[in-house]
């Protein structure tokens, strides 16, 4: 064991029984800082900026046509590794103008945001990049079922993407030019 | 198609080992018994060969011998030398033959599949995020075992139907098919309903039905489980769940009694498809098509689902007691089920002992279609020859108890799961007459019925039930069944003891086959539930091959009086 060393204290000069000093360089600190420009954020009056790659609430996007982009191959609810996302796959009636090509969209799909730990696998594991974490981080409600976002709510906070791929219009294309037979 | 080999091996050099395998099997099948893969497509051990996916591609040679002599051709080590086969041959249709040398990997083996693949990817869409097959796709799992990892085509694939309908249950993505032609070999050969057939030729090779025809026999979704990719997809199943959510349990199909055994695939306790399980002596890999939607009436509006005492919902404790009072001395009949388990007809053979009551049986009968679909539409009517709860082959109907009913010797009825009303009783017959129905579904008979205990239907509970070629085939639970219900088996002991209290019998279905395997002549001798879990157990039934047995000559199956004719 290590043994104890009692160090002995050395009396208080007289400059420093009067705390003037000490008082002093205190108010030093206080003066400097009143004058350099403030740091605090005034949230929630003011928004801090997001950057680049923040992972904030799990969206669903569109494509600038304004087509849904999700299929629900579900991955994402597989991948999640809380279970907060729950999908009912639902298939598009053949003859439907708007959504040309589209075989297959979700017709529910909930993210339980009192589960999510905004981890973006699901926006890793998307193969149709439907699905985005954006800078949305901050959602509140007053019972558990207001935290669930459904498809509707998540494409509101999702809006749009820029799209390098126009999938849907790349299959109308092939089909168009398309080697059919 | 295997042949038929009598016992006879032939030993083959695979991949530089010495190894004995069956004489007549095809190197597909001889690999995959030493656990070498050798990917194919089109090669189904059910179906005939029809070699054109080219995927099995391996290398072949046979010792040297010289032409002229026919002496061996020896190295200068004094070996005799192998002649390699130049080309690649293809697998499935190679048998052994005794000396042949196989190479399952090489480079050139490599070579070749990685260019199949190629091919095979030319045109295909790659729509593997809404495709159904997704996680159980041989082209998937090819790809990534064999393929070369990246394309090199940079054309314009070819644009086909995405959404054909081939029949009523059956949907065909024409992108997505390779041509494999196991589902035209299988209407052909095992559904004998030759409807499917390839139009078109090279890349444009389409398949299709014949112009007026449709794929509508009661076999169709079996070309939706061997189609290797998504191309045959089921109509029911189609985008409703993914395979890697489902959770797999084998289980024995109740439609008749061929005893199809099937795989239940389910999610959180719902169920979402059946498929065949393969069993080579009963069902090869098929079942009917009738036999997959039998799910349904799991979650069914009709379902069962609380008990009742006289319309009101009750306790299970309370509805047990409730039907002890109700059946406790007086003139009892007890209406069997032939979709009742081995086990359950054991417990109620010993709870109509116990209390002398009577016994009645009720078969149900439709046509057969010499295939999976037997004439016994009920799945265990042997099980209650071989419990010993009937002796006699029943009739479709119930008009011995009604004659009783009418007599008055009998006074109060126990039915399982039977409908008696629908059976030649007639409604005037049951005034006064107290029923305690136990059964999964509501129908006339438990809306009129004094005590209503809900049961579990086969795919939540055990059991065993015995084919039409008196295979007894044991079969675990699937998915849970409704909370606060409780097993047949557990519900007939409470019954039996509140009825006899010496009688104190366990719900454990392994005790129970104990007691049915004791007695000294039992056919069950020497058996336990754990064997018949594990696969389909022989019985002898020629005990009873006198008794008038509705099922025709099906697959697998010889009806006994034919057995008897032949011999």
């Amino acid at each position: 064991m290590a043994k104890t060393v009692v160090l002995e204290r050395k009396p208080l000069s007289l400059s420093e029984r009067t705390y003037l000093p000490q008082i002093a360089t205190g108010l030093k600190t206080t003066f400097s800082n009143m004058f350099k420009p403030k740091v605090t954020l005034q949230y929630p009056d003011e928004k801090p900026r997001i950057p680049q790659n923040y992972r904030g609430v799990p969206t669903l996007v569109k494509d600038p046509n304004g087509r849904e982009k999700c299929v629900s191959c579900q991955l994402c609810e597989f991948v999640c590794p809380p279970k907060a996302i729950r999908i009912t796959p639902g298939s598009v009636p053949e003859g439907d103008e708007t959504r040309e090509h589209v075989e297959k969209a979700p017709e529910e799909f909930e993210i339980n945001m009192l589960r999510c730990i905004y981890c973006g696998y699901c926006q890793e594991v998307c193969p149709e990049e439907a699905i985005f974490l954006q800078d949305e981080y901050s959602s509140s409600g007053y019972t558990r079922e207001e935290m669930v976002n459904n498809k509707e709510k998540l494409y509101e906070l999702g809006g749009t993407l820029p799209d390098p791929h126009y999938k849907w219009d790349k299959k109308k294309d092939a089909e168009k030019a398309g080697n059919s037979h | 198609m295997i042949s038929k080999n009598k016992g006879e091996t032939v030993s083959i050099v695979l991949d530089g080992k010495e190894v004995e395998v069956p004489a007549g099997i095809n190197l597909v099948d001889a690999a995959a018994l030493f656990k070498k893969e050798i990917p194919h497509y089109c090669y189904h051990p059910q179906l005939s060969v029809a070699g054109n996916c080219r995927m099995c591609l391996i290398e072949m040679g046979t010792p040297m011998r010289d032409r002229g002599t026919g002496e061996p051709v020896l190295n200068e080590d004094g070996i005799q030398k192998i002649g390699w086969v130049p080309k690649p041959v293809i697998g499935c249709a190679t048998t052994v033959s005794p000396g042949m040398h196989v190479k399952t990997i090489s480079d050139k083996v490599t070579d070749c599949r990685e260019g199949i693949m190629e091919f095979l990817l030319v045109n295909h869409p790659l729509d593997c995020p809404i495709c159904d097959q997704a996680g159980e796709c041989r082209l998937q799992e090819f790809a990534t075992d064999y393929g070369r990892g990246y394309s090199r085509y940079v054309e314009r694939k070819n644009v086909k139907p995405k959404r054909t309908r081939l029949g009523p249950r059956v949907t065909l993505d024409d992108e997505r098919c390779i041509l494999c032609s196991r589902c035209i070999r299988f209407s052909q050969e095992v559904a004998k309903d030759d409807v499917l057939g390839f139009v078109d030729r090279g890349s444009y090779s389409t398949l299709a039905c014949f112009p007026g025809r449709e794929l509508e026999n009661n076999y169709s979704l079996n070309t939706v489980d061997i189609c290797p990719v998504g191309a045959l997809t089921s109509t029911d199943f189609r985008f409703k769940m993914r395979v890697w959510f489902l959770k797999e349990a084998p289980s024995i199909c109740t439609e008749s009694s061929a005893g199809c055994n099937i795989l239940v695939s389910s999610r959180e306790g719902e169920i979402h498809r059946i498929t065949p399980k393969r069993n080579d002596k009963i069902n090869d890999s098929w079942m009917t098509d009738s036999g997959r939607v039998l799910y349904k009436q799991v979650r069914s509006d009709d379902r069962l689902l609380k008990p009742q005492i006289r319309q009101e919902e009750t306790t299970l404790e309370e509805a047990i007691s409730s039907a002890v009072q109700t059946l406790k001395g007086k003139k009892l009949a007890v209406v069997g089920s032939c979709n009742s388990t081995l086990e359950e007809f054991y417990l109620l053979n010993r709870l109509t002992k116990a209390v002398k009551a009577k016994k009645y049986l009720r078969g149900h009968f439709g046509e057969d279609d010499g295939i999976l679909l037997s004439a016994d539409r009920t799945p265990n009517l042997r099980g209650s020859l071989l419990s010993g709860f009937s002796s006699v082959y029943p009739k479709d109907n119930l008009s011995k108890l009604y004659n009783d009913l009418k007599k008055g010797t009998v006074d109060t009825l126990l039915v399982l799961n039977e409908d008696l009303l629908s059976s030649g009783v007639e409604a005037e017959s049951l005034m006064g007459v107290p029923v305690v129905y136990m059964g999964t579904h509501a129908h006339a008979t438990s809306e009129i019925a004094e005590v209503t205990i809900p049961t579990l239907t086969s795919f939540e509970k055990r059991g065993t039930f015995v084919n039409r070629s008196f295979f007894a085939q044991g079969f675990a639970q699937a998915v849970p069944g409704p909370a606060g219900l409780l097993p047949d088996t557990h519900i007939l002991c409470k019954l039996l003891t509140g009825l006899d209290e010496e009688c104190k019998l366990s719900p454990d279905l392994s005790l129970i086959w104990k007691n049915l395997s004791s007695p000294p002549k039992s056919p069950f001798k020497g058996m336990t539930f754990t064997d018949a879990l594990r696969g389909s157990l022989k019985i002898d039934g020629s005990k009873w091959d006198e008794l008038p047995f509705v099922e025709k000559k099906a697959l697998h199956f010889e009806s006994p009086s034919k057995i008897a004719q032949n011999s």
